[in-house]
């Protein structure tokens, strides 16, 4: 065998062995990002079941805001509804923005802040959000793995014949960490 | 951040390299020194094996048991579960178990041998006195810990070290008997050659063990900075650990029951056994964790 071809031929091996375990690397990141988009669900979903009740127990003190059950209860809805990505997310701040006024609202009545039952509506609003925030954070980490080797040659070689397209990043405002907690120290 | 993670994943893995070759080099010495074969070499390695399965497989029951740590429900600590799930979330593992400790002491470990089967086990002193953020900084240090495998690494080194100690005791027990018999010299014409040898491998056989546990301890001290870094990459807040870890800093004189040798790498802060207790260099240097001012430090260059 001449000296050429067991060198053309090495190198079609290291470039399988390469493309295979790219292959391997590309499917796990997939997984990952359809996990972590499903694990979003999830606590939004939780979220979507918490506001009734929220909405409910904050009524029997503050009657009176109704604007503001109404507001939240509408992009409750309307998240639910949602078909694209884009006008989910554009949803979800609004609930998200509507539970902070209510449980600013909240503050002022301190009958309801006493309240058992509001005190753990709170703890597992606070626990949801936060679990919301972190779904979203792991979420876009593998979103922004899976498009770096999508796009970084020679990964793009393999994710084009194979059919792997980069994904979209999930953009919500940070319920836990906004900036009203900033200044915490 | 990340750059912070892989220096120190480097020199975990030079400290390991470093407890390997130590028992080579011991069992070398033992191959120099001991005539009647590798007898001994083969029992101290059978042993440490044992060891190291059942640790694998037990330890951390028997860990959670020494700790008298008791399994809570949601309903009970839905605070501690809601950040446990959170930050498990954010880290892409299965939730662990969560475990609370009747301690005053604010202290906190992590168990288990994989993500899948593992335990976060905080005291009642640390639940009384931190507020949400901080108690999502230690519980994304533990969750570091849990998703790094810690505690095999902790019980690879630690068996490392073990052997080596056990196969140091073993020649010099053999030696002394040997000695006394008044074998050693009587046929082999070596001389001079053969003493430096001799007293080479004896030199090296004393401080073998002390070794071993300095490179224990620093493994451990390794793994606290980088489940430090990367907790703060859990919850994006190193301030939230860094706060925790002041408050844990200023309460380091409250004694712990709990606390033995055996299990102090596993804290997230080397628990004190006397009232006030105060570390000396010396003292530093075989201690299980970091300094708490440095960790703060390095949390707040992030």
């Amino acid at each position: 065998m001449p000296v050429w071809l067991g060198i053309v031929l090495g190198i079609v091996l290291v470039a399988l062995v390469a493309g295979v375990l790219v292959f391997n690397r590309l499917v796990a990141l997939r997984n990952r990002v359809d996990n972590g988009w499903a694990q979003i669900d999830v606590q939004l979903r939780r979220r979507y079941d918490l506001i009734p009740n929220l909405v409910e127990t904050v009524k029997g003190y503050a009657a009176h805001e109704r604007e503001l059950f109404e507001n939240v209860t509408a992009a409750r809805s309307r998240a639910i509804d949602a078909g694209a990505v884009g006008d989910q997310a554009q949803a979800e701040n609004q609930i998200t923005r509507g539970l902070r006024q209510l449980l600013a609202v909240a503050e002022a009545y301190p009958e309801l802040k006493a309240n058992e039952n509001f005190l753990a509506l709170q703890e597992e609003l606070t626990g949801t959000e936060s679990k919301i925030a972190y779904a979203r954070q792991f979420y876009n980490d593998q979103v922004m793995r899976l498009n770096t080797l999508i796009g970084s040659f020679p990964s793009n070689v393999v994710a084009r014949v194979f059919g792997f397209g980069p994904r979209e990043f999930f953009d919500i405002e940070d319920p836990v960490r906004g900036p009203a907690e900033v200044g915490f120290r | 951040m990340y750059e912070q993670i892989a220096s120190n994943r480097r020199r975990t893995v030079l400290l390991i390299l470093g407890a390997f070759l130590l028992v080579g080099a011991v069992g070398y010495a033992l191959g120099l020194l001991w005539a009647s074969g590798p007898a001994g070499l083969v029992i101290a390695l059978a042993i440490a094996a044992v060891m190291t399965i059942g640790s694998y497989r037990y330890g951390d029951r028997v860990v959670l048991a020494s700790a008298r740590a008791r399994a809570v429900a949601p309903e009970e600590q839905p605070r501690l579960h809601n950040v446990v799930e959170g930050l498990s979330i954010a880290a892409g593992i299965p939730k662990p178990r969560v475990y609370v400790i009747p301690e005053r002491a604010p202290n906190a470990f992590a168990t288990g041998r994989n993500p899948e089967h593992s335990s976060i086990a905080v005291t009642e002193g640390l639940l009384e006195t931190m507020n949400r953020v901080e108690l999502e900084g230690v519980v994304g240090h533990e969750l570091a810990h849990v998703v790094d495998r810690d505690i095999l690494v902790g019980t690879v080194v630690a068996t490392l070290a073990g052997a080596v100690v056990l196969m140091s005791e073993f020649f010099m027990r053999s030696w002394w008997w040997d000695g006394f018999r008044g074998r050693r010299g009587s046929n082999r014409g070596g001389g001079g050659a053969e003493a430096i040898v001799f007293a080479i491998g004896l030199v090296l056989l004393i401080l073998a063990p002390i070794f071993a546990q300095i490179i224990r301890f620093s493994v451990s001290r390794q793994r606290e900075y980088l489940a430090d870094a990367q907790g703060a990459m859990l919850t994006r807040y190193p301030p939230g650990l860094a706060s925790a870890l002041r408050k844990i800093g200023a309460a380091s004189g409250v004694p712990m029951r709990a606390a033995n040798n055996a299990t102090a790498h596993l804290w997230l802060n080397q628990p004190s056994r006397l009232e006030g207790d105060r570390m000396g260099s010396l003292e530093r240097l075989f201690s299980t964790h970091p300094p708490i001012e440095e960790r703060i430090r390095r949390l707040e260059e992030m």
